[in-house]
């Protein structure tokens, strides 16, 4: 009981975190000080509580009546929720200390603190969500959560870009939100109620409905391929601290759902696994594809984060195929892989979100080809940056590597090594893996290239410099992890265990020992690589060689006169890869017309806009407006004609359901 | 222990010697008498006392760049196993660790590649990041054909095959990956077709144009890696190839190294034989050898 007291009280430690600084005056920074203290002491509550949670062998909850009809108040807390929870604790505590340096409220007095209060309610409303164990409280933390993330990412609504992106966001999740209504809807037709309890009775084509709409419903916020086009523009437009909160923990409030849900039914159908494999592969190779061609910083993030999306989804999908067969070894091996990349990329994107602020905050853009040459300015940033890219790229030694290891051995198992039969063609997850990593590389390599190496495109990068201790600490934390993780996986993965065992309906057995091996050699091998790297560095800059190093300018190849603006910029570093998924990208080259004789001032742009919002949704949106506007008539803009029609909704409802 | 130690020794010593056979094979075909065995070794050795320079635009990323390359090479190349004898290390699923580690190095190389702020360096890493695009998952369709065939996720068993005979309905796939995984062979090792080794004509170069900047033993350590590099991936093709052995064990050394030889010659006359793709067609012939691994893998899954 205890445990639950504790979330409950981070719980509203979140959410009064921020609404308190309405109490001082705009331009004093008192509040956002007192609203990191409440932030901290929210998450030291919350990780106590979950980890009371995860030293006992089951899950607490706590069911008590609430005026709401036909539900209760009821929540549980096991050791899926609490895998869930840790990233709800932890990164947006982080994000309020990096507000101080990121977001001062003494520059910010218009908008500060509505940040703070709506930045606090989200954190608190995905507590909430994880914990629900009533669809009734869950859908109201979920609609908490989607309005609190709008009003924290649009707090620059001066601009036509932030409402615009806003816009796009609202209608994406309140979409989402329908389909979920719809999936509590039959949940509770079939159920009998709205716990989320586990389906006892077995019907498999009431089950796979409820999975589509699961999967859509939640696909939503989490980002799947083709409905991922909110995310882009919401993330960049976002201040970075709360981009790197919905990032890192609100899209896994979205995986956490399928994961949920999928934890609910008795059994499972092949091509449930079978479709999340073929999901997960499309929405990571188009991800990171995206992701190659843009040139503003956030929204290479934002691509990114679908990539990963794409391999959590592969990897669950991996999963429910193992279910399918009954095999436990692949269902924990790759289901442990999944939850494990949770954890891993709400790490290494909110520090990568983070960094991308401290490199706006120096240089003023976000268009990284107006950067390069910041890693000479701002080397800390820098080398925070290298191993954030590390590790998302899922290179030894750092943890993203980890996981993704056990999503590919899960895909290598089902090749059901030894035997004749495979199970069908599910192995070719590996080859979609093995796709996303290179395109991983080529995009961060691109960034860290731009952004940080070579020359100084522009002169606004003249006074960068590294940013304030409170931004560099959560970011030197989260590096940490980063570490930790990539060298002892075996700590995180114990508690993880016990997630996965929830989800498969069978209590306390062991990862298979052979992987338990493997990972201790992985470590040992990560930490070799670490030393031997740095030793022959220090061998190398201690000028082991007697001779002394010479510095002059980078070779030109004998062309003696050249020019900053001559480096390889971003767009042409990713150009062979666009051009060659020209058919998905569909990247736009407004090329200059120039007249043979007398050549006029023209100009090149290229970029790569996002193929599914513009080509596809927006143009259906526009041609709806085009073609019902007689639906107008209803919208009168009198709240009163509105509760009229809800009068006649429920009146007619109350006809057709007798 | 004496296998470990030989292992090793093979793996430090044996490398650049390749690199000169194979030049010798290629000085041969053209009817001159070629650089001697070792030249590569003396490269090495003079790069070695010679002093380095750096440009002014390069930050520690320049100089970490080789540094990593040939800590993970080697560490790559004591996964790999020799011949009939074992790697010294090998667990269930160290070939996904293989596979990163040469991720990890293409991503520092690229890197130091984009520090100098050269539009020629940042033309060959665009290029060496494309290119990875078709032959890491080429390589991985051959990853599931020898896990398939051999049982096993860990590479020492995996290429040591099947602990009975090969049944006859292997032999199709893995001819398929064998061609498939000597077309990736060629690409990662910067050889003829894909890439030309002898020259730093920087508008068609991969991976020498990667390099220009660096000097001195920095790029001593580039020699040495890419030859290693050059040793680990043929000795992963050997055993797709060849997988003979002797009864007796001393004998297994010499023939592993007589095999490696003739890996190498085989590379040196592929790169008489052929000349250097145009730069726009090299995707097709690593999508060739992408398509080959898919075929062995679909033939062995049917």
């Amino acid at each position: 009981m205890l445990s639950i007291f504790l979330v409950f009280g981070a719980i509203f430690l979140f959410c009064i975190s921020g609404l308190q600084a309405y109490l001082f005056s705009p331009q004093s920074q008192t509040g956002q000080k007192i609203t990191v203290v409440l932030m901290m002491l929210g998450a030291f509550a919350g990780i106590s509580g979950v980890a009371l949670v995860i030293a006992s062998p089951d899950a607490v909850s706590m069911n008590i009546p609430w005026t709401l009809p036909w539900s209760r108040f009821s929540v549980k807390i096991d050791h899926l929720g609490c895998v869930f929870l840790l990233p709800v604790f932890i990164v947006p505590a982080l994000g309020s200390i990096y507000a101080i340096g990121y977001w001062n409220q003494k520059l910010h007095p218009e908008n500060g603190q509505r940040l703070g209060a709506f930045f606090g309610l989200l954190a608190g409303s995905m507590a909430l969500l994880v914990i629900a164990h009533d669809s009734v409280l869950f859908m109201i933390a979920w609609e908490v959560m989607a309005i609190s993330a709008f009003f924290a990412a649009t707090v620059e609504d001066d601009s036509l870009q932030v409402r615009h992106a806003g816009l796009v966001y609202l209608i994406a999740t309140h979409i989402g939100t329908m389909f979920l209504l719809a999936m509590f809807a039959l949940w509770r037709y079939t159920t009998g109620s709205f716990e989320l309890n586990p389906m006892q009775s077995d019907s498999s084509a009431v089950a796979g409905t409820l999975f589509i709409l699961a999967v859509i419903g939640f696909g939503f916020k989490a980002g799947l391929m083709p409905l991922h086009v909110w995310l882009p523009g919401a993330h960049a437009n976002a201040p970075s601290h709360v981009s790197a909160v919905m990032s890192a923990v609100m899209l896994k409030m979205g995986i956490y759902g399928i994961v949920r849900m999928t934890s609910l039914f008795p059994s499972v159908e092949l091509w449930w696994g079978g479709m999340l494999v073929i999901i997960g592969a499309v929405t990571g190779i188009a991800g990171i594809a995206f992701a190659i061609g843009q040139q503003d910083i956030k929204r290479i993030l934002a691509y990114s984060s679908i990539e990963n999306i794409g391999i959590i989804l592969l990897g669950l999908g991996c999963a429910l195929v193992g279910k399918y067969y009954g095999s436990v070894s692949i269902m924990a091996i790759a289901l442990g892989g999944t939850l494990l990349h949770v954890w891993n990329h709400s790490i290494f994107k909110s520090l990568l979100f983070m960094n991308a602020g401290a490199v706006i905050h120096a240089v003023h853009s976000r268009d990284i080809e107006m950067m390069g040459g910041l890693g000479k300015r701002m080397p800390l940033t820098m080398l925070l940056f290298v191993t954030g890219a590390v590790a998302i790229c899922a290179l030894p030694p750092l943890n993203g590597f980890i996981s993704e290891w056990l999503i590919y051995i899960g895909f290598f198992q089902t090749l059901d090594v030894g035997n004749t039969r495979s199970f069908t063609a599910i192995p070719l997850g590996v080859v979609a893996l093995a796709a996303i990593g290179p395109l991983a590389i080529a995009c961060f390599v691109k960034m860290l290239g731009t952004v940080f190496l070579g020359n100084e495109r522009s002169s606004g990068s003249g006074h960068a410099h590294d940013p304030s201790l409170s931004m560099l600490i959560p970011m030197s934390a989260l590096v940490a992890l980063c570490l930790f993780i990539g060298l002892f996986p075996i700590i995180p993965l114990n508690i993880i265990r016990n997630a996965v065992f929830v989800w498969i309906g069978q209590s306390a057995l062991e990862l298979p020992l052979s992987m338990t091996i493997s990972l201790g050699w992985i470590s040992w091998i990560s930490a070799a690589l670490l030393l031997s790297a740095a030793g022959l560095l220090l061998l190398f800059k201690n000028k082991l060689w007697r001779k002394t190093d010479k510095k002059i300018e980078t070779w030109s190849c004998g062309y003696s006169a050249p020019t900053r603006k001559m480096q390889y910029s971003g767009s042409s570093f990713g150009d062979s890869i666009v051009k060659l998924l020209r058919f998905m990208l569909q990247p736009s080259d407004h090329e200059p017309k120039n007249s043979l004789y007398f050549p006029k001032k023209s100009s090149f742009k290229t970029g790569v806009p996002d193929t599914v919002l513009d080509k596809l949704v927006l143009p259906v949106f526009h041609l709806a407006g085009h073609y019902f506007p007689m639906v107008r008539v209803f919208q009168r803009g009198h709240i009163h004609m509105y509760v009229l029609y809800i009068l006649i909704i429920v009146l007619v409802l109350f006809v057709l359901g007798r | 222990m004496i296998e470990i130690a030989l292992h090793v020794l093979l793996l430090l010593v044996m490398p650049p010697f390749l690199l000169g056979v194979i030049n010798k094979t290629k000085a041969w075909f053209g009817g001159r008498k070629g650089v001697p065995f070792l030249q590569v070794y003396y490269d090495i050795f003079k790069l070695f006392r010679k002093g380095m320079v750096f440009s002014v635009t390069t930050t520690w990323i320049f100089r970490v760049g080789p540094l990593v390359t040939i800590t993970v090479l080697l560490i790559a190349g004591l996964l790999i196993p020799m011949g009939s004898f074992n790697a010294p290390i090998s667990f269930t699923g160290d070939l996904i660790l293989f596979a990163y580690l040469f991720g990890l190095s293409r991503f520092f190389t690229t890197a130091a590649a984009l520090d100098t702020g050269s539009s020629f360096e940042g033309m060959g890493a665009a290029r060496e990041v494309t290119f990875a695009c078709f032959s890491e998952p080429a390589l991985f369709f051959a990853f599931l054909v020898l896990a398939k065939i051999s049982g096993t996720l860990s590479l020492t068993p995996m290429l040591h095959g099947p602990l009975n005979e090969y049944s006859a309905i292997v032999a199709a796939p893995l001819v398929l990956i064998a061609i498939g995984v000597f077309i990736v062979l060629l690409a990662e090792s910067c050889r003829i077709p894909v890439d030309d080794p002898n020259t730093h004509l920087e508008l068609t170069m991969i991976h020498e144009v990667m390099v220009l900047d660096h000097s001195g033993p920095l790029f001593g350590v580039i020699t040495y890696a890419s030859s290693i590099k050059l040793f680990v991936l043929s000795a992963l093709l050997l055993h797709i190839m060849l997988p003979f052995q002797l009864d007796q064990v001393w004998l297994n050394w010499i023939l592993f190294v007589v095999e490696m030889v003739g890996i190498a010659v085989i590379i040196g006359v592929t790169e008489s034989v052929m000349a250097r793709l145009q730069l726009l067609h090299i995707p097709y012939l690593l999508i060739s050898a992408l398509l080959f691994c898919a075929f062995g893998f679909i033939l062995l899954i049917r």
